[in-house]
């Protein structure tokens, strides 16, 4: 692999804290390396704005590997930026090259509100799972893991929705700014498992009647959603959502 | 103040069973009255705090980031071990007690570690009952796969995605007794001290990150499940976000802090590219299932991997450890990789890293699934296809998460790999209880030194993060709490509080007026490279006298030149990040302290001045068997307690994996 550096414009998105309003600041980086992360690039921008005596950018990060689903970049117009199923701190800077201009913007959403600069609030997310993201089993009421079997088709399926990292990308890029794929990905999840039965009809209700209330909205079927999504869920939850929605109506109003 | 363990009587394999048999018990309508504190969500505070909130417990909890599922329990890749026995291999209770305490190098306390593999079983059931999708057999029933220092195949797991799943499990438990009502979740908050009152906790002075402002909060107990130290090196598999404030408040409150020295270097990191390096990600040790580590057998070899036969390569892990090969732990690992790097066999371009190979298994995998589809002498490109697959399904996640990182295809060209800090055994010391030298101050998971002694064999820490959550501290709490069920809620005026939160205040002040040049990152990093050179793979008397004065400069240094721009009463990272390098620069001069007071080897500690003559690590129980505990009684001074380690099943002797 040839590593190179560069030197890069950025435009980045400054915003003191939920009341200001908020507006694109220019900045210069140089010698950047192919080999850093996007994050250590802003990491040598932060460093570079210290030195200066301005205050760095706030952003949202943990892990850096992917998983913790904290970092939350909009980059040239694209959740999480360029790279296919993947995150803005996995996302290199082989993926620019010199005298790029880039643009970094936060989630903008009705239910992510700014916290500062690039941070936005995702709690709406938490209550979402609140509602209902979860099967009522105290500690200690286990039976034996193996006493049910459980398909293994049905088990990889819902090992898949089960790997949604909660980072709101969907949302972000979504132009109704539906949570669609993100509760479709939970409910598939504990649809798909025989532990999740008991519950099923009351989950998928409470769960979208929570949605509606934080201010998501309603689902188009662009699939953009899926398309940025860095762990690649698939919109086959949100279809599945659509059922066991249907399904749950139905009998609730039987009922 | 003698250290008492509360080790309970009786056999080994029934201590356990008759502590709960005869501990104290707290009644519903008493305990809606008692309130826990809980710090930290990953996998021991999410289950502590929903376990204790099923009970009726009024429970709050804090975590640092936007959301109680962010915590770095969600990083870990491999499974999660339980003895469960499933494969019929001859696994039990007793192996995986024994394997871990000989794992551990003899360094962990034994009824703790009994305890721990007793529960293993009831936590893969409570985490399957909760929606927890691990990976399955055609049969629809449960797979197993091995990790290093044993030699069945007692982990669990869910692609290389286990801590995810768990902590998701976790999570969602958590967030139930949320939507309850038996727990209030305070995100974004940070514990900056414990509050004690007649000399048992009482209360947290925690710092909400979004506005700046401080908060006092009282509990009747309090729990850390903060994680591990890892970040004092800078460079760590751990999260940037995971830092020892927590604890070293604590520690800095009376509680001792155990074996601080105990490191564990992860032999399966991607390797550091270059300065500008912020995190080093790990590729699980599951891949040493069937991944096969090698260098060239010539020095200074510059040759691409594939141009060298298989003659010229030398898994020196097969060589040197047939009986385990690439499965052996960590420790051991480890330093065999940095023998052969600091030989001059390295590779790549920083010649610091080790070939980890797939090749072989990729057309084992293949051969077997052509036998299956009935394919008779398919040629290589076929079986190597078919194998691609069976690997992608096992490791898929890994192998797409090396290529982002370093834009190599792992399939085609072998992994360049290096040991990197990865988890610390060492934390606060805690009874059988999880109790720490302070009354009513706990402290679960990695937080504490307890169960891994000197070396934690892989699969084990969710493993004791989810122990400790779910069914240990449930029990070991109500036995104190029984006893303060008379005490009502402390309000939070109280001149105990208001000392508290002063100092905290003060001290946040002290770090914003200094008004220096240098970084918090800055400083971050020299301490880091402080502590890899000196306390890290090889530790010797004269390197830690030099680090422990270095250490103590740079203290002086950041307290009067460090820049920290903004505000108190305002979203603050660099503050934030600056009080915990004040805390990380304290703690790696207490570990230079315990890795210069322990002039042995064991596990994850290698001294120098210690190793028998083929270089493995050498024992000293004569003089070493012992837990090392430190009391803070002032600046840059510590006193060592120790709690004698008693061997009644398993006998110490020299770990060989021959």
């Amino acid at each position: 692999m040839e590593h190179y550096h560069m030197n890069l414009t950025l435009k980045v998105w400054r915003q003191k804290n939920n009341q200001s309003k908020g507006n694109f600041e220019t900045y210069q980086v140089k010698n950047i390396s192919s080999e850093m992360s996007f994050l250590e690039m802003f990491d040598v921008l932060n460093e570079q704005l210290i030195v200066e005596g301005k205050e760095p950018i706030a952003f949202d990060h943990d892990c850096r590997e992917g998983i913790c689903g904290m970092c939350s970049m909009y980059i040239n117009g694209q959740a999480h930026g360029p790279w296919q199923q993947n995150t803005t701190c996995q996302l290199h800077m082989r993926a620019f090259k010199d005298g790029d201009t880039i643009v970094v913007e936060p989630w903008r959403s009705t239910a992510f509100p700014v916290v500062k600069d690039l941070v936005v609030n995702r709690s709406s997310f938490d209550r979402i799972i609140q509602a209902g993201g979860y099967i009522s089993v105290n500690t200690g009421n286990a039976v034996d893991a193996n006493a049910i079997p459980i398909d293994k088709k049905d088990a990889d399926d819902a090992f898949m929705a089960a790997a949604c990292i909660g980072c709101g990308a969907c949302v972000a890029t979504c132009k109704n700014g539906s949570a669609m794929l993100f509760v479709g990905a939970k409910v598939s999840q504990l649809a798909l498992l025989p532990q999740g039965g008991p519950e099923r009809e009351s989950r998928v209700l409470n769960m979208v009647a929570q949605m509606d209330k934080e201010g998501f909205g309603n689902c188009t079927n662009t699939y953009a959603c899926e398309a940025e999504c860095p762990k690649g869920i698939s919109v086959a939850n949100i279809a599945r959502l659509n059922s066991e929605y249907l399904k749950a109506g139905l009998s609730s109003e039987e009922a | 103040m003698a250290l008492d363990a509360k080790i309970p009587q009786g056999e080994m394999d029934k201590k356990w069973s008759d502590y709960k048999g005869h501990v104290k018990l707290v009644n519903p309508a008493n305990k809606r009255k008692l309130e826990i504190i809980v710090v930290g969500t990953g996998l021991a505070g999410a289950s502590a705090a929903a376990s204790l909130g099923e009970l009726g417990y009024k429970v709050k909890a804090f975590c640092f980031q936007d959301s109680p599922r962010r915590a770095h329990s969600i990083a870990a890749q491999g499974g999660i071990n339980a003895a469960k026995n499933y494969q019929n291999d001859g696994d039990s209770v007793f192996r995986l007690f024994y394997d871990t305490v000989k794992g551990g190098d003899y360094r962990a306390r034994e009824a703790n570690v009994h305890r721990l593999a007793e529960v293993s079983t009831a936590i893969i059931d409570q985490c399957v009952a909760q929606g927890v999708p691990f990976a399955r057999e055609y049969g629809g029933l449960l797979s197993n796969r091995s990790f290093g220092g044993t030699q069945v195949q007692r982990t669990f797991y869910a692609a290389g995605q286990t801590g995810q799943q768990l902590l998701l499990g976790a999570y969602s438990a958590l967030e139930r007794q949320i939507s309850l009502g038996n727990v209030e979740m305070f995100s974004r908050h940070e514990m900056l001290d414990v509050v004690t009152i007649d000399g048992k906790a009482r209360g947290i002075i925690a710092r909400d990150l979004t506005t700046g402002k401080t908060e006092r909060h009282f509990g009747h107990a309090v729990l850390l499940c903060s994680g591990g130290y890892g970040n004092v090196f800078y460079l760590s598999t751990n999260a940037m976000g995971s830092n020892v404030t927590a604890a070293w408040k604590a520690h800095k409150k009376g509680a001792y802090f155990g074996n601080p020295c105990f490191t564990q270097i992860h032999p399966t990191c991607i390797p550091v590219s270059g300065d500008h390096q912020s995190k080093l990600t790990l590729m699980s040790e599951s891949l040493r299932n069937d991944g096969r580590i090698w260098v060239p057998k010539a020095k200074g070899d510059n040759r691409a991997p594939k141009d060298i036969p298989e003659i010229e390569r030398d898994y020196y892990l097969e060589r040197r450890y047939p009986a385990f090969g690439n499965l052996v732990p960590r420790d051991v690992a480890s330093r065999a990789a940095k023998e052969r790097c600091d030989e001059g066999y390295g590779v790549g371009t920083t010649k610091m890293a080790v070939y980890l190979d797939y090749k072989d298994a990729i057309m084992r995998y293949g051969k077997i699934e052509a036998s299956k589809h009935g394919m008779v002498s398919p040629d290589d490109k076929t079986v190597f296809n078919l194998g691609k697959q069976v690997v992608e399904e096992k490791y898929g996640n890994l192998f797409e998460m090396y290529e982002k990182i370093t834009g190599e295809n792992p399939y085609e060209t072998p992994m360049r790999i290096y040991p990197a800090v990865h988890y610390t055994m060492g934390g606060l010391w805690v009874d059988y209880e999880l109790q720490t030298t302070v009354p009513g101050l706990y402290a679960l998971g990695e937080a504490n030194f307890s169960d891994h002694g000197a070396n934690r064999l892989g699969a084990s820490a969710l493993m004791q993060g989810l122990a400790d959550g779910y069914f240990v501290i449930p029990y070991t709490l109500g036995n104190y709490l029984a006893d303060d069920i008379r005490t009502s809620s402390i309000p939070t005026d109280h001149p105990a509080f208001e000392a508290a939160e002063k100092e905290v205040t003060d001290r946040l002040n002290r770090l914003m007026n200094i008004k220096g040049k240098q970084t918090v990152e800055s400083f971050h990093k020299r301490l880091g490279r402080i502590m890899w050179d000196e306390c890290g793979m090889a530790r010797s008397e004269k390197g830690l006298k030099q680090a422990i004065s270095q250490i103590q400069d740079l203290k002086k240094e950041f307290w009067s030149d460090v820049r920290i721009p903004g505000d108190i009463n305002e979203f603050n990272s660099e503050l934030d990040k600056a009080g915990r390098v004040a805390d990380f620069i304290e703690l790696g001069e207490l570990m230079c302290i315990d890795a210069l007071n322990r002039n042995e080897s064991c596990g994850g500690h290698f001294r120098e001045e210690s190793q028998t003559e083929d270089g493995e690590a050498k024992r000293d129980d004569e003089n070493y068997r012992y837990v090392a505990a430190w009391e803070n009684i002032g600046d840059s001074e510590w006193q060592l307690h120790k709690e004698e380690l008693n061997f009644e099943i398993v006998k110490p002797s020299q770990r060989s994996y021959k």
